[in-house]
């Protein structure tokens, strides 16, 4: 999601200044994404620079309002009917922690692993907490913002579960081994001890 | 010394052994856990690591092997059959994944049945059972009977029934079941209200999600609790804290 699609969308329902943007996008977000006044304007000028909005006069008061161009609806209605792509998110710092930690010798992978569910789970007690103090109507938008967090946590957790019923398969017992010198073996030894670990069940 | 003067819950370093020697199976190894008023504390751990256990010992329906469990104050070890059927009935409420609703009695009567089998009369067991359906928002289905009934709406007797009279302390077991996200949802908000109007309660699940309702985590792993979660922040610290 871009800053320049927010206030694209904002700008659909009417003219505004960019102090007025600013405070519209953070109220559509619940405040889960602050803005500053910087990142607007040079925002708005890039959408003029694209043709996508277009100044108005000067109000009484020094504030220039902006207003969509048809250029900046139909790119508007060309992110919405576009779903994002998995592969436009940042990559994911705790996947890769855990895949170093699973080869760095003297990690202990399933406290690391603990240490982040604990941590997770205790981000989602704190928006499930958001969420049961929004419950009027007009709250939808963002609580449909808390949810989303919420889910997203949750697939976290669940993922970490995940990691840890893996890790003991694979761990029986005893600390890691040493690292194998070749990817190849370290394939080979993983697949032997699949192997035994399926046949005595 | 006890920390744990208003526990309305405490298990202090309980055991629980199935089984002897070589086969003998260590269900919880030395758990110990309080929980007070206004204080719903979610278990979570893999199968088999003793979350279930725990909350059988919690609600007195088994018998540790070693340690001792207290429900407001009093050693359930030190009560006969009767008396801890009697705690059970009074004190303790059940939500678990299977209704065990009666198919042949009225919703309010299945909730008004645990207060008439402790002796209250009919007219105050049925005032009672009225109040805590509507408690759970089904204050004009009182005469419906089960097969009557959505999914949902079956849940909700079950958790008046488990709410009904002076219960302080409530015992969940993956209470939402096979209910869709949404009556889930709507579940535990009423477990939360219950616990926000001074009741304790245990919450099993493995659900990241129903365990966020909880004011406290606690994890399981082979019988030992491993960890549980840092005391709630501010929303301002959590909102700050997602956009680094």
């Amino acid at each position: 999601m871009s800053i320049r699609h927010g206030l694209l969308a904002l700008l659909e329902r009417g003219q505004m200044y960019g102090y007025q943007l600013r405070a519209a996008f953070e109220e559509s977000t619940g405040s889960t994404w602050p803005l500053n006044i910087g990142q607007v304007y040079t925002t708005l000028s890039r959408l003029e620079r694209d043709g996508l909005v277009r100044p108005l006069p000067e109000s009484e008061a020094g504030q220039r309002p902006y207003e969509i161009t048809d250029a900046g609806r139909a790119d508007l209605a060309l992110w919405f009917a576009t779903p994002i792509s998995r592969t436009d998110r940042p990559r994911d710092e705790l996947a890769i922690k855990l895949a170093l930690a699973l080869t760095t010798p003297g990690v202990d992978v399933r406290a690391v692993v603990q240490a982040q569910r604990s941590a997770t789970m205790r981000a989602l007690q704190e928006l499930t907490r958001l969420k049961y103090g929004s419950e009027r109507p007009e709250d939808l938008p963002w609580r449909l913002v808390l949810d989303s967090m919420v889910f997203q946590a949750e697939a976290e957790v669940r993922w970490l579960d995940h990691c840890e019923t893996s890790l003991v398969r694979h761990q029986p017992s005893g600390p890691a081994p040493p690292p194998a010198p070749r990817a190849g073996d370290a394939d080979a030894r993983d697949a032997a001890r699949w192997a035994g670990e399926e046949a005595r069940r | 010394m006890s920390g744990a003067d208003d526990a309305v819950l405490e298990l202090r370093a309980v055991h629980r052994t199935h089984g002897a020697g070589p086969a003998a199976v260590h269900a919880l190894r030395g758990v110990s856990l309080v929980v007070r008023p206004g204080e719903l504390v979610a278990v979570m751990g893999p199968s088999g690591s003793g979350k279930s256990t725990l909350l059988a010992l919690a609600g007195g329906l088994d018998r540790p092997s070693g340690g001792e469990v207290r429900v407001e104050g009093q050693p359930l070890g030190a009560l006969d059959r009767r008396g801890l059927a009697q705690l059970r009935r009074r004190r303790i409420g059940y939500i678990f994944q299977q209704l065990n609703l009666l198919g042949s009695l009225s919703a309010l009567e299945n909730v008004a049945l645990p207060l008439e089998l402790d002796g209250t009369s009919g007219r105050q067991a049925r005032a009672l059972a009225m109040a805590a359906l509507t408690e759970v928002g089904l204050p004009a289905l009182g005469d419906r009977f089960p097969d009557q009934l959505s999914g949902g709406q079956q849940q909700r007797v079950a958790i008046a029934r488990a709410l009904v009279g002076e219960r302080r302390l409530v015992l969940a077991d993956e209470p939402t079941g096979a209910l869709d996200s949404q009556t889930g949802e709507a579940v535990l908000h009423l477990l939360r209200r219950r616990i926000d109007a001074g009741a304790a309660g245990v919450l099993v699940t493995h659900e990241a999600r129903h365990a966020g309702w909880a004011d406290r985590v606690v994890f399981l792993r082979d019988g030992v609790l491993v960890d549980t979660t840092a005391p709630l922040g501010s929303a301002e610290q959590l909102l700050s804290g997602s956009d680094r």
